[in-house]
Order: structure tokens, then sequence, then C-alpha cells
């Protein structure tokens, strides 16, 4: 067999040749020596990482997708993917939360850990699809329908919010009621508010900066939750 | 629900919304892995991935399920990332001056930036080296070898990706790796 040109010898590297050439190559040395300097240059080639991204980086992107989507499909998505876990959420929380707040000790089937690991997750699947409404409704041009799929979904979700705050006022997590209350305030205005009011429901998401607060909570919710 | 990719894109071209954002959840950090290192800036890579996927959520009925939806992504994360290259070049030329740059030039330029070790040595000057590099390279050498030395794809994949044959995109890594070993001797050298 004849020697083995660059691009072969290259592309040796990235084992991107025939078996062959690779047999040649661990037989001749004059092959396996030019071989050896293409080796060693691009081994020290500078490595390029990329910035880290965390393992919720998926579930951002497609949050900040969503707007952007068409309307008709966005509004279908809004409709399932956050009114189905609702109604099953509603069921748990109010469980859990009648056990936290009246400290029954019927039912030892539950540990503690247990409860509360499951409360968080329900907390922070709330705080989620409160994410997305408020979202959606950020990014929703003036005079976009009459909100109609969005304050039906704001209506499932003050109910949630309600069993939310007052269980997280009861076991002292003064924070998390901190934030539920004024969600709540928003989710109101949402619910009993028309189209016209958008501005006005969007200029007090930003003065408190809502959105961002609920993200944030919404992720360490999760977090503590899975620490669990 | 766990999907598997071909679930997934089949179900999401039926209008399945929680189906493409399983996809979008699954594929988004090496979507951003691959922008990121064609273009080298954090902020062009977030803007990359959310123009791959609003193409992709267009696009997902022409979308053929023999292929993998990975490669697929890629394919649109590749050129969506040229596109933007290529539109930054083309307003960097206009505003350059035409003694700027010729062929022979860059390369002298980037081998003899800065020789020194000690300067070298310091990865963002490296890196910055290495940007320059791949900056010279033609659009299909620079992905092509972006996917072959960093994303570590197989050239069967990358033709796939870049729509060429297997030897088209073979000679494309070459050309890369020929042009940024002269350009980054220096880096070579230092690292012996």
């Amino acid at each position: 067999m004849t020697h083995l040109d660059e691009e072969q010898l290259t592309l040796a590297y990235y084992r991107e040749v025939e078996a062959e050439s690779l047999c040649h190559l661990e037989e001749c040395a004059e092959c396996k020596a030019r071989f050896d300097r293409i080796k060693t240059s691009l081994d020290n080639f500078p490595e390029y990482p990329a910035p880290e991204r965390e393992d919720s980086y998926g579930r951002d992107v497609w949050l900040r997708l969503v707007p952007q989507l068409p309307v008709k499909n966005r509004r279908r998505w809004l409709s399932w993917w956050t009114m189905a876990p609702a109604f099953a959420s509603l069921v748990a929380i109010a469980f859990l939360a009648g056990m936290l707040t009246q400290r029954s000790r019927q039912i030892p089937a539950i540990s503690a850990e247990a409860r509360e690991r499951v409360l968080l997750m329900a907390m922070s699947d709330h705080l989620e699809r409160s994410q997305i409404l408020l979202v959606e409704l950020a990014h929703m041009p003036a005079g976009d329908g009459e909100l109609k799929t969005e304050r039906a979904l704001a209506r499932d979700l003050v109910g949630e919010n309600r069993l939310l705050r007052e269980t997280a006022r009861s076991t002292g997590d003064m924070s998390r009621a901190a934030l539920l209350d004024d969600l709540e305030r928003v989710l109101l205005a949402i619910a009993n508010g028309g189209a016209d009011d958008l501005n006005a429901i969007k200029e007090r998401m930003q003065g408190n900066d809502l959105l961002f607060k609920v993200r944030v909570m919404s992720a360490n919710t999760r977090q503590e939750g899975q620490k669990l | 629900m766990e999907w598997t990719d071909q679930v997934a894109a089949e179900e999401a071209r039926k209008g399945d919304q929680r189906a493409f954002a399983a996809l979008v959840e699954r594929h988004s950090r090496s979507v951003f892995r691959l922008a990121f290192r064609m273009t080298g800036n954090e902020q062009d890579a977030e803007d990359l991935v959310q123009e791959t996927f609003l193409k992709a959520y267009k696009q997902i009925h022409k979308f053929d399920n023999r292929s993998a939806f990975g490669t697929w992504i890629y394919r649109i994360a590749a050129n969506c990332s040229l596109d933007l290259i290529r539109s930054r070049k083309n307003r960097k030329e206009q505003q350059a001056s035409a003694a700027d740059n010729d062929q022979t030039g860059w390369l002298e330029q980037v081998a003899a930036a800065d020789p020194s070790p000690e300067r070298l040595a310091r990865s963002g000057q490296i890196t910055s080296l290495l940007k320059q590099a791949l900056d010279q390279l033609t659009d299909l050498e620079r992905t092509a070898f972006i996917l072959r030395h960093y994303e570590g794809r197989g050239i069967a994949e990358i033709a796939r990706i870049l729509d060429v044959e297997a030897n088209a995109a073979k000679h494309s890594v070459f050309r890369a790796v020929q042009k940024l070993r002269r350009a980054l001797q220096p880096v070579a050298e230092v690292a012996q």
C-alpha cells in the first residue's frame, strides 16, 4: 500500500478512514511519524468550552418560546399544559395542607418529609403554571383577543394559590406566603378583568418584578423538593 | 410521560405541543453549545437557540422521521448560526478598508498575533486567537470542523447536517485542520 497522504492522516486522527489505512499506519514507521506530528498538533488545539447551562435550561427555552408561537397553537398549548395538572394539584394540595395545618397524626403512612416534598413539588408546579400565564400575558400585544383562555386559567390558579398561601403562612414560610399574596392579586385581576385591563395587569407585574420573583421561587422550590 | 425523539417528533408533527416541548427540553443545551461555538458569543447563542426552535416548530411538518431529530435540529441551528455569521461578516466587510485583509495576510496576522509564551498562556487570548482563526474558515469548513472536533459528530452525520456528500465533509474538516494548525502554531509551541 502506498503511504497515506496528509488528508488521510488527519482523518485517521478522527478515526474517519478505512480499516486498511489504519492497519498501514500501525505498520509503516514513516506514516506513523507524520501521523504523530498531526496528532500532537490536534491534541494541543485549545479547548473551546461553551458556558454551562442548568438542567432547567430546556424548560426555560420553552417558556421563552411559547409567546413567539403562532397564536392559535399557543392558546391550545396554554390550555392543556396548564389546566390538566391543576385539578390533580388542587386535590393533592388540599389533602396535604389539611394534614400539615391540623397536625393530624391519624395517617402515619406518609412521613413528614414525604408530605413536605409533595407539597413543595405541588407549589413548584403551581408557580410554573403561573409563570407560563404571566409570560404569555407579558408578551401579548394590546387588543389581542378577549383573554378568555387566560382568564379561565387564572380562575383555576387563584383557588390553588389561596390554598398554598394559607398553608405557607400556617407553616411559618412567610417569604413564600408574601410572594403568593402578590401573585394572587395579579391572578385575581386577570380572572376578573377584560382585554382592556391588559396594560394595567402588565404594569402591575412589572412594578413588583413579579415574573422574576415567581421564576426564582419556582426554581428554588423545585430544587428544595428534589433534595428531600 | 417519557418520549423518545422519534415518538415526540411524530406527535409534534400531528400538532401535539407537549411532544414539541419535550424535544425543546431535551435538545436545548446541545443546540446552545453548537450555537455558542459557531458564533463565539453567549447572547448570540441564546438568540439562536430561540430562532432554531421557532423555525423547527414552524417546519415540523417537513421533518422526515426516518432521520434523527437531533441531526435535523442541528442542521437548522448550524444554518441559523451561519446566517448570523454571514450577515455580521458582510457588515464588517462593508466597513473595513480594502487593504485590511487578504488570504495570506490573515494567517500571518493570526500566527504572529503575539507569540510570547507568557501572554499566549492566558486562556482568554488563546480563545480569542481560536475565534479569529475560525472566523477565517469558509462556512463549510468552520461548521464541519466544529461538529467533528468539538462536538464529536461522525462524518456521516456531519454530511447529513450540512446536506453534502461524505467526501465533501471530509475535505472540509481536513482543510479546516490545515488552516487552523498554521494559525494556532504559536499556541501549539507553548503547549509542547
